[in-house]
């Protein structure tokens, strides 16, 4: 709601260039681009560009992101996220791959590899079968086991009561140290600090 | 790359260091009485004899040797490498609130890319009623603003969720900096092109690989949002986004795209990576809150803190922290000596500026008592900074980002500090 050209400044963009970069999804599959690709296709081509770091099953590498597993482990301890487990549109992952995807290498998948990788990992995460092929014509039928696992923020009435007049005496009765960072010992030696510091 | 600052050896300095901490120690927190006369003062020092350097010694200058620990630290086990990681703001030795653009601290996702400004190209695109390709020649021609903000990154404090971990306010805060911006409004730029009435969202996106796409909505666009290229004077740094990044007043760091390259004007959000599988929070239950913008007010006292210990004995003891807020300009800041059982207000050293660092002060007298120090920010809205048990009672302990809980530090009769947390 506003007006168009006050400054005159910047010059209309032609569609090739809109068409080079423009190529976000949104989670009701806009922007999706014609093409597919098979789980069996996508086992290959995830082994070539993308196991050296997420494992030959997408289970990761060392600290390099899983991509599968971790189903039903939200409410855990320590939660496993990954595709399967946690994402709540495959929109993402195919915008994500496409985009940002092979790391240090972005941007040299063709969309149907793309569809392959994103097949993949779907058959990774045991949610689909081996001979299952996805396309932009089906790519709308698959939901993500945690779609309906997010709820928008809600720190102004979950959290109202951090609105109020702080104490100022006799807080607390007893005050004890429950846990020091210095037994965990996981911070990086500061040299000057140490020649430094007092005795 | 190394941690390890220039400059180590202290022999000498630290020696006069040390010689002058015990002075003021025995003393008793009175002025120390000389026993002889001070060879600094009554012999002849090269520097009052000799000549210092020229002017064209250094055409852009870097801070002197001495100063070599203030720079910016990494924390391997952080992440699986440095080019998608994290570094820190040495902000346990910096004092005021503008934060140095060379220890700024850096979040990339793939790397500082080098781009020049020939190069740069902004598009805005989407449900506008003209497509508009900018240089960056256009940018510096739209009506420009400068503004002072904070940015936090929404991981900060992320690794104290579960305990205390980390032993310093470099480490524990310091995924933050803050600088004066110099640019445009985005408003300037998106009426240019005509938003159409079915617009709701803007779809950010960076010209690295990582893109770091983010979806806003259109109020907060419109509001006070800038493409900023220059910060605390000059071009921002290429860490930072060179030659032009977004600024989101207030809101988590993700979503303060560098080098930005382009503008989607949308009818719905795109729930790109960056706002599904990072940068929500999961809490107790296992689901998890998305589009958590807003950073709550927060505040850490800086020094005596564990890398800032007290070295100077008893007596005068100056404590000083930051504080700030995305929800506004801070109003108060109290500090608490004993964990929390009694407060005091402590001195703004400048009135708070909305979504800005603000400094505070407690002038104080130590005399070698252990001390359990906390700060506790409040926002003009009233908003109290949470204890970390607060927090984890609406959120459980899994959430990563946004913990803005009360910092402790146990500061000992040695004058140490250390990370701690407090029943």
């Amino acid at each position: 709601p506003a007006l168009a050209g006050k400054f005159g400044l910047g010059r209309p963009a032609l569609p090739e260039e809109i068409a080079a970069w423009d190529l976000d999804i949104a989670p009701d599959g806009t922007g999706l681009p014609v093409g597919s690709g098979s789980v069996l296709d996508g086992e290959e081509t995830f082994a070539e560009f993308c196991a050296s770091c997420h494992g030959d099953f997408a289970e990761g590498v060392d600290n390099w992101p899983k991509l599968a597993g971790g189903a039903d482990t939200l409410a855990d301890k320590d939660p496993l996220k990954t595709v399967g487990s946690y994402w709540p549109y495959l929109s993402t992952s195919f915008d994500y791959i496409r985009r940002s995807m092979p790391f240090g290498n972005a941007q040299s998948l063709t969309d149907d590899q793309v569809y392959e990788i994103t097949a993949y990992i779907l058959y990774s995460n045991d949610l689909v079968d081996e001979d299952f092929v996805l396309s932009n014509e089906n790519f709308m039928e698959v939901e993500l086991p945690n779609a309906q696992g997010f709820i928008l923020d809600d720190r102004d009435t979950t959290e109202a009561h951090f609105w109020t007049e702080p104490c100022m005496e006799n807080c607390k009765d007893v005050v004890e140290i429950t846990m020091r960072a210095a037994v965990l010992d996981v911070t990086p030696e500061d040299e000057t600090a140490k020649a430094e510091a007092p005795a | 790359m190394s941690n390890k600052p220039k400059g180590l050896t202290p022999s000498r300095r630290a020696f006069l260091k040390g010689a002058a901490a015990v002075g003021g120690s025995m003393a008793g927190g009175g002025a120390a009485l000389a026993a002889s006369p001070d060879p600094l003062i009554v012999e002849k020092q090269p520097w009052a004899q000799g000549t210092g350097d020229g002017v064209d010694a250094s055409p852009y200058g870097l801070p002197i040797q001495y100063e070599g620990d203030v720079v910016r630290r990494n924390v391997e086990w952080l992440t699986a490498d440095t080019i998608s990681s994290i570094n820190f703001t040495p902000i346990h030795a910096l004092d005021g609130t503008i934060t140095p653009q060379g220890c700024a601290f850096e979040r990339h996702h793939s790397g500082a890319i080098d781009m020049r400004k020939e190069d740069f190209r902004l598009m805005i695109n989407g449900l506008v009623d003209t497509p508009l390709v900018f240089s960056y020649a256009d940018l510096e021609r739209f009506p420009r603003e400068n503004r002072t903000f904070f940015l936090e990154c929404a991981a900060n404090t992320g690794m104290e969720w579960a305990g205390a971990q980390l032993n310093g306010a470099q480490f524990t805060h310091g995924m933050i900096h803050n600088m004066e911006y110099s640019g445009v409004s985005l408003r300037s730029l998106l009426e240019e092109a005509g938003i159409k009435p079915e617009g709701k969202w803007v779809y950010v996106e960076g010209a690295d690989a990582s893109s770091n796409g983010r979806s806003i909505p259109l109020e907060k666009a419109l509001d006070d949002c800038m493409i900023a290229f220059k910060a605390n004077g000059e071009a921002l740094r290429k860490e930072h986004g060179y030659p032009a990044r977004l600024v989101v007043p207030g809101w988590e760091g993700n979503m303060w795209v560098k080098w930005i390259r382009r503008i989607e004007v949308t009818d719905q959000p795109i729930e790109s990576r960056e706002e599904t599988s990072k940068y929500t929070d999961t809490l107790e239950d296992g689901t998890s809150r998305k589009w958590t913008w807003v950073m709550d007010a927060k505040s850490v006292v800086t020094s005596p803190s564990p890398q800032s210990p007290i070295k100077h004995g008893h007596g005068p003891l100056v404590i000083t922290g930051l504080a700030w807020s995305g929800r506004g300009a801070i109003t108060r800041v109290d500090v608490s000596k004993d964990g929390g059982k009694t407060w005091e207000t402590a001195r703004l050293a400048n009135p708070g500026q909305p979504m800005a660092l603000t400094r505070f002060y407690l002038d104080t007298t130590w005399t070698g008592e252990e001390m359990l120090l906390q700060s506790r920010a409040m926002d003009e809205t009233g908003y109290v900074q949470p204890t970390k048990a607060m927090l984890r009672e609406t959120r459980g302990e899994n959430s990563i980002y946004h913990n803005n809980c009360i910092q402790t530090w146990w500061i000992k009769s040695n004058g140490e500090g250390e990370n701690v947390e407090v029943s």
